[in-house]
């Protein structure tokens, strides 16, 4: 081995983190090597001096109770709209305003309608696509194009059984699917796709047996449709045109 | 409204259980969390509001986590934010790119100072780190003083395990340069 080899290879030695042949050779190598020795050398020298419990900033005890006082009631302003911002310093002020406006307007007003619900709801949702996308393997917990597979799935997972469709025939195949953390509850998310782009179709019991007709909006060039049948909301939200959308919307909604 | 009563009352539970399965999965890495905080932000209070805001965001998102690793996760969250914290503070630190202006450090100009690193004290080796640009701290803090795998430093800085190793090593030997010039300083 050479010396140039070693040095490139003593971090990896030092941290443990070479297979064993490696190791052995680096170790070889520095039986052989003074100077390469004396380089390791330096560098354990540096790692003890590291390892040193003054260098560790453990939290102190008092951040941990302003932490969990913060969880708290974060935990409990779940319920309410987020629109004034989440930030631990105005969270107090959010919730006594939130309150008063609850008890103004909110209370009359069913739940499904409520726009300003629905408008944090959808950023949710934008946000929801958005990450999933980003993600290995579009963070899909079940891969199946099965609906017998995906269905399944969720059983035991959610308090629902959410209806999966195999669209595969009309050319929106299924991906899989996951849980997702919506609406202040866990919610399931199937996966579809058409040609190159990818929807997410979000699921949970709906509060009211009725149905709602599609709603559509725009979010960050995404189109989302909204509806609410048999007891379920549904969204839907991808990147696919809004016609494409509008006719998976549909093909969903068949025989429900 | 019997119903309504009902469904409050599962929502609270429901709210409940969150909470206490997130505090169980991540709030024994609080330690973690801070000492990443403390030595990205270098400052004891802003390090606090920091972990606060990354424990607040981590709540948020806690849905979204099925892993086993609560700490990897949550010191993903803990450096974004930190990061977060620097450009809104406007921290020169993130201005400048480090691997264009940044002298590389031969080995042999480190090796005869061996014996002085084993003198440096405590709050020399605290200096010397802090100094050191926040690209090279932030590996060698999760590798030293977390004591993690490339893997797991690869996953929270969200960088390839290369760039990982060879910060590592540049952090390192820059660090003995800064020690040993700091010894020779005082000698």
């Amino acid at each position: 081995m050479s010396c140039e080899r070693a040095e490139e290879l003593t971090p990896g030695y030092l941290d443990g983190e070479l297979d064993l042949a490696r190791s052995l050779e680096v170790e070889q190598h520095m039986h052989e090597c003074q100077i390469c020795a004396r380089a390791y050398r330096n560098q354990t020298t540096l790692r003890s001096s590291l390892k040193n419990e003054a260098l560790y900033y453990g939290a102190p005890e008092k951040l941990k109770k302003r932490i969990q006082a913060s969880l708290r009631k974060e935990a409990k302003s779940e319920v309410f709209p987020r629109a004034f911002g989440w930030r631990w310093l105005t969270v107090g002020a959010s919730l006594a305003f939130m309150l008063l406006i609850g008890v103004v307007v909110w209370r009359p007003v069913p739940r499904s309608i409520r726009p300003s619900g629905d408008e944090l709801l959808a950023q949710e949702i934008v946000s929801d696509h958005v990450r999933s996308l980003q993600l290995e393997n579009h963070r899909i917990d079940v891969i199946s194009e099965d609906p017998h597979t995906v269905k399944p799935w969720f059983d035991g997972k959610l308090d629902f059984a959410p209806p999966v469709k195999d669209l595969s025939g009309q050319e929106f195949p299924l991906l899989g699917g996951r849980l997702e953390y919506l609406n202040n509850r866990t919610v399931a998310a199937l996966f579809y796709s058409r040609r190159k782009h990818f929807i997410n179709l979000f699921i949970w019991p709906s509060e009211h047996a009725g149905a709602t007709g599609e709603t559509t909006t725009q979010r960050q060039g995404y189109n989302l449709i909204h509806w609410t049948s048999s007891g379920m909301n549904y969204w839907a939200i991808s990147d696919l045109n809004s016609v494409e959308l509008h006719e998976f919307a549909r093909l969903v909604q068949q025989g429900q | 409204m019997v119903d309504g009563g009902v469904e409050k009352q599962e929502e609270r539970l429901q709210k409940q259980n969150k909470l206490a399965s997130f505090e169980e999965a991540v709030l024994p890495h609080l330690d973690a969390a801070h000492n990443l905080a403390r030595w990205l932000t270098r400052n004891d209070a802003d390090a606090d509001d920091v972990v606060q805001e990354a424990y607040l965001r981590a709540f948020k998102f806690f849905g979204g986590f099925h892993g086993a690793d609560g700490r990897s996760w949550l010191l993903a969250i803990v450096r974004n934010t930190c990061y977060t914290w620097m450009q809104h503070n406007r921290s020169p630190e993130l201005t400048v790119s480090l691997d264009d202006d940044v002298p590389e450090i031969e080995s042999k100009d480190l090796n005869p100072e061996a014996l002085l690193l084993q003198s440096a004290d405590t709050q020399m080796v605290r200096q010397a780190l802090e100094d050191l640009p926040v690209e090279f701290r932030e590996v060698l803090v999760l590798r030293e003083l977390e004591e993690m795998s490339y893997r797991e430093i690869a996953s929270i800085t969200d960088l390839p395990l290369g760039t990982v190793m060879s910060r590592l090593a540049r952090g390192r030997k820059r660090l003995q340069l800064a020690l040993t010039n700091r010894k020779h300083a005082e000698v």
